[in-house]
């Protein structure tokens, strides 16, 4: 037992099951039930972090989800998770847990030297991070990257793969309740009776909320914490219920979608609930507000709930002796919890004239020193709070007569309650200031979140709802939760709230601010925002500065903006601005809220799409044999294709120098599975590819192919392939690799929302067949022997197809071309893929035939001036500006595209159009991608066109590009400048884009 | 993330199942058309705050387009058609004019 663990009591820990962890490699003793925090204030620790830019001593302020400073990292190695709040992370035996922010140790801290330098330069003042920004370069460099880098950045990303698993579940539910307090139960339960199917979620380890710390609330006869139990058992024993702990409402979106973020007790380290409900009830409770007075952040300052919560739920007294500073009456249940436990409490400083309700009055009657019309005017202390300096306040606010020091180790503050409105604002709920309660509130009747059919979904109950007394807020419940069945169409019994009893409260008096004396009068230790080190005098600065809007302060300040998205400074800081403009607190307005709630860990958003899942690969049927042949892969959509079959020993570039050697030479083989294939049938069909493509398809005979284009309504050009007329009079449509899904798609919305009449089916049968192309002079002889079929050119001729069998395999051939040599491209069912490239393969090893991989293939393609998608087309190039004008029909009266094509700009003679480049020094490759100008010498040269192929060419023995220059085809022979980095310019011929065999002999034979 | 219902299979489905596409009655103007006409066909869309008829393809389903009228700022889902309807249907107009958006 600790000086600090109480000797009986604390509802969420078992005395029986004590935990040994470590905190920054020290072994520390908690009991089973505490968090970090609890279990280190139990351990007398109540230093925990370092502020994230003045590197200030902070402790903890919070008890739940609002912690702001005690930020840890958890877990070793790959499991390590950085900025865990130390209040939601439940202790385990054997677990490590480190603070973060310091260097080298949390007791000693260099980087706190930059609270010494702000105060006297304001380095890291309102705005810095803009104000920098109109330093020269070289400032950053050297100056302000290396200052940030050192003091900034919160914990460390972890090293390695994270071993754990994370799921996704997709759940639906007639009524999802989010939060389980008393209001939450209250409106899963009305929900639950009414026959709903409803989901709870907690992110607590326990139904209850502010039930399980207040001891003086009654519900239906009972200790409020006693009512809670026992509706909590009664909801997890309904069929129609389930009831989740430890899991955070993390957003709400559209349509009543949710998210829910739970860490499961067993099971996946994290399970991130997918959850589609009819309607929505938000119980999330309310959060305190601190109060800011000079050195606020001072280790054992804390939120007055907070020090109820440590001594009701893990029976830790965070110190001894307790002063009490608040604007409301709620803060003296902490006075009275305090002294009730055996501490000492010193005094409760309240800035009232008067504090005559039920709970000051008892404090009194308790021997409470109740002290009125005063404030805190500043902590004092290093690493942790020595004393505080109270005064008594002028009716103008200013601290008025001479300062008392008061000795203690814990002040408990409480500025009010705002309600937890984050979710209802997250799908577009509205707000309005309640200037009673100093609260702003949900407002429905001015907008709440709608579902599909356009009836509000999503109702908010309770504390969230802005209805702080249990009786009022235990009847809001019911009947929200009732509201929703009975919009459901279930017959809700409207239940009768159970008799609630508590101490009357009387009203606050709202405190934005509480001035001090002396050196930090004017707000620089006044800390608003304590994550990202805001203080009030940087939000005044920022309203000096012009920033009035809070949207733009909030941003200048970094107000708001760190990973609690100001759950504690948000009210404090627009009242702060507010003051400052000397406007109401409802004309500056809130921020918008978004999610997540609290932060979500990364594999939560992943679940199982990591690793091999993240996105699946698409093999082809020889993706095995390429794999144990020295493919080096190339990703190209969701296939994986061998860039080259490198040999042993044989550099990359070497090995396509080799394979395009081979098809030029003797014969390639390459695996052209992936080509797109739909099969276009119907009586319609040469109409509709009339009306796709650019040229004329309908013409196109039984066993013939022919290359055709399409383009999109805007001209340009966006697929290219082979269309086949197949010997029954289908079309087979080719495509790139990465267009078929895309060009199908394409057909399919035209054939359905554009042109409906036409009779035409449209089949994907790209992963039916399988393809292999055959190139190169010996490539008749190597397939001859496989097959009865006549493969010679009278049989069958260049744009030829033909059916039949090879290798016993059903096949069809394509006489066509991609490299303009003699080339085949067999097609068969994907099963008898590897079949049928092995026989292939077999055949033609006399004959010197080698596998050849993509690259090889766009070398082999730009040697002959072909076109590639994505290569010579970047979505702004038309088949004319590629001297493709061949193929682009002139007698259609119509095609997608001929209409946009007819515009001006399209025909306008400067227009960049495809030429051929040889570089004047043969051996050297131009850049892809470079730019050509017309005077490199020029101050801002005019660009005249761009490299968009290039490569080494193996048959012509020197560099050649395909490139898109202004005039380009009337400039032959023209020598233009590539002005590439460091000064250097390369220069390049324009030629004619076919580079080899010109007049294409060595395919027609 | 919407809640669709497919007026073709009938299934109501995350909006991740769903392709958007658009401005939904446009008119095609093709070849031979006004310069005027065919930009209006190509470019201008209404982009209107409030009811809205837009394309869908349930891409991840049946497959099929259809037409949606939906509100851009509510986001109320006032009824789904199909592609071959070349107007928003009476009963989806009234659905909007209840709403006092017509
Ligand atoms: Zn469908």
């Amino acid at each position: 037992m600790t000086a600090h663990r109480l000797p009986s009591g604390g509802l969420l820990i078992d005395r029986a099951r004590p935990v040994e962890f470590r905190f920054n490699g020290k072994p520390v003793k908690g009991f089973a039930g505490d968090t970090l925090a609890a279990a280190l204030l139990a351990s007398g620790r109540t230093l925990m972090g370092r502020s994230f830019k003045y590197h200030r001593p902070r402790g903890v302020v919070a008890a739940g989800v609002e912690e702001p400073n005690a930020l840890m990292c958890v877990g070793e190695g790959p499991r390590a998770t950085p900025n865990q709040r130390a209040t939601m992370v439940e202790i385990a035996p054997g677990m490590s847990a480190r603070s973060q922010n310091h260097w080298p140790s949390l007791e000693w801290d260099v980087g706190a030297v930059n609270a010494a330098i702000a105060s006297v330069a304001p380095v890291f003042s309102a705005g810095f991070y803009y104000k920098t920004f109109l330093f020269p370069r070289i400032a950053w460099k050297h100056l302000y990257e290396p200052v940030i880098r050192q003091s900034a950045g919160l914990g460390p990303a972890p090293e390695g793969v994270d071993p754990d698993e994370y799921e996704h579940l997709h759940a639906f539910a007639d009524v999802l309740v989010i939060g389980a307090g008393m209001a939450g139960l209250a409106a899963a339960r009305a929900a639950a009776e009414a026959g709903a199917r409803v989901i709870v979620a907690e992110q607590g380890p326990r139904a209850g909320g502010r039930l399980l710390s207040e001891s003086d609330i009654e519900i239906g006869g009972m200790p409020g914490a006693d009512w809670a139990a026992g509706e909590a058992a009664a909801l997890a024993a309904m069929p129609n219920v389930t009831l989740l702990t430890r899991c955070q409402g993390a957003g709400l979106y559209d349509h009543g979608y949710a998210l829910l973020d739970e860490e499961p007790k067993e099971g996946p380290s994290r399970r991130l609930w997918r959850v589609r409900a009819k309607r929505i009830v938000i119980a999330t409770g309310a959060i305190e507000r601190p109060l800011a007075f000079a050195n606020n952040d001072l280790p054992g300052v804390m939120l007055a709930g907070a020090v109820r919560d440590y001594l009701a739920l893990w029976a830790v007294a965070p110190g001894r002796e307790i002063v009490v500073f608040a604007n409301n009456d709620d803060a003296y249940r902490t006075a009275l919890a305090a002294h009730l436990a055996g501490l000492t409490v010193k005094a409760v400083i309240d800035c009232r004239a008067e504090a005559a309700g039920a709970l000051p009055e008892a404090a009194r009657a308790a021997g409470i020193a109740v002290r009125t019309g005063m404030i805190v005017a500043k902590a004092k202390g290093g690493k942790a709070l020595k004393s505080v300096l109270v005064a008594k306040r002028a009716a103008d606010g200013r601290v008025a007569g001479a300062l008392e020091e008061i000795g203690c180790d814990v002040l408990a503050m409480s500025g009010g309650w705002s309600p937890a409105v984050h979710l209802f604002s997250h799908c577009g709920g509205k707000l309005r200031w309640d200037e009673a309660q100093a609260m702003f509130r949900p407002a429905p009747e001015r907008g709440a979140p709608t579902g599909a059919d356009g009836e509000v979904n999503t109702f908010v109950a309770g504390a969230a709802n802005g209805l702080l007394s249990t009786a009022e807020g235990l009847a809001d419940a019911l009947a929200a939760g009732a509201r929703a069945a009975s919009d459901l169409g279930f017959s809700a019994v409207a239940a009768e709230a159970p008799s609630a009893t508590e101490p009357g409260m009387t009203p606050l008096q709202p405190l934005w601010f509480t001035p001090s004396v002396g050196k930090y009068a004017h707000g620089t230790k006044h800390f608003l925002d304590f994550q990202n080190d805001v203080t009030a005098a940087d939000v005044e600065l920022a309203a000096r500065e012009g920033y009035e809007s809070i949207e733009h302060a909030k941003r200048y300040t970094t107000l708001g903006m760190a990973t609690d998205q100001g759950k504690l400074s948000n009210i404090n800081g627009l009242a702060t601005l507010a003051n400052a403009l000397a406007a109401p607190i409802p004309e500056v307005g809130t921020t918008t809220f978004r999610p997540p709630w609290t932060p979500l860990s990364l594999g939560s958003i992943a679940g199982r799409d990591a690793g091999t899942l993240f996105k699946p690969v698409r093999r082809t049927p020889m993706h095995d044999w390429h794999e144990a042949n020295g493919a080096d892969w190339e990703p190209v959509g969701e296939w994986r294709r061998p860039f080259t079959y490198r040999r042993a020993g044989e550099s990359r570039e070497a090995s396509v120098a080799r394979e395009v050697r081979a098809v030029r030479e003797a014969a390639g083989m390459l695996d052209a599975s992936t080509l797109g294939k739909l099969l276009v049938t119907g009586p319609d069909a040469g109409r509709f590819l009339d009306l796709l493509y650019t040229n004329m398809m309908s013409t196109l005979k039984p066993g013939a192919c022919r290359y055709g284009l399409m383009c999109n309504e805007n001209g340009f050009l966006f697929d290219d392939g082979v269309v086949a007329r197949l010997p029954n009079g289908d079309f087979l449509c080719h495509t790139t690799t990465g267009g078929a899904e895309r060009v199908h798609g394409w057909m399919e919305e035209w054939l359905q929302t554009e042109w409906p009449e036409l009779k035409v089916h449209v089949a994907n049968l790209t992963e039916q067949f399988t393809q292999i192309a055959v190139a190169g002079p010996k490539a008749r002889e190597i397939l001859q022997p496989l097959t009865g079929m006549d493969l010679s050119a009278s049989a069958l001729p260049f744009m030829g197809i033909a059916e039949g069998e090879m290798a016993g395999i059903p096949v069809r051939l394509f006489r066509i071309s991609f490299s303009g040599e003699l080339s085949y491209e067999i097609a068969a069912p994907a099963h008898r893929g590897r079949a049928l490239w092995d026989a292939i393969r077999e055949a033609g090893a006399g004959q010197g035939i080698q596998p050849y991989g993509t690259e090889a293939l766009h070398v082999l393609r730009a040697e002959k001036g072909f076109i590639m998608i994505g290569d010579e087309t970047d979505g702004t190039v038309t088949p004319q500006d590629l001297g493709l004008s061949w193929a682009v029909s002139k007698k259609k009266a119509d095609f997608i595209g001929k209409r946009a094509q007819e515009r001006p700009f399209l025909s306008h003679p400067e227009r960049e159009r495809l030429v051929g480049l040889e570089t004047l020094e043969p051996g050297k490759r131009l850049p892809d991608g470079a730019y050509a100008v017309a005077d490199p010498a020029a101050k801002t040269p005019e660009v005249i066109g761009r490299v968009t192929s290039s490569y080494l060419s193996p048959t012509l023995g020197r560099a050649i590009a395909l490139g898109l220059v202004k005039r380009g085809p009337e400039r032959m022979g023209e020598v233009i400048s590539f002005p590439l980095e460091k000064g250097e310019v390369m220069q390049a011929r324009i030629v004619d884009p076919v580079f080899y065999d010109k007049e294409g002999a060595r395919q027609n034979v | 993330m919407l809640l669709i219902t497919c007026p073709c299979c009938g299934v109501s489905g995350e909006e991740t199942e769903f392709a958007p596409g658009g401005e939904a009655h446009l008119k095609r103007f093709g070849p031979g058309s006004e310069e005027g006409e065919f930009a209006g066909y190509l470019f201008y869309r209404k982009n209107p705050k409030g009811p809205h008829f837009e394309r869908w393809r349930h891409a991840y389903g049946c497959g099929k387009w259809f037409h949606v009228a939906r509100d851009t700022v509510t986001l109320e889902i006032f009824g789904a058609y199909k592609a071959t309807e070349t107007a928003p249907p009476q009963e989806i107009l009234d659905r909007i004019a209840a709403r006092g958006k017509a």
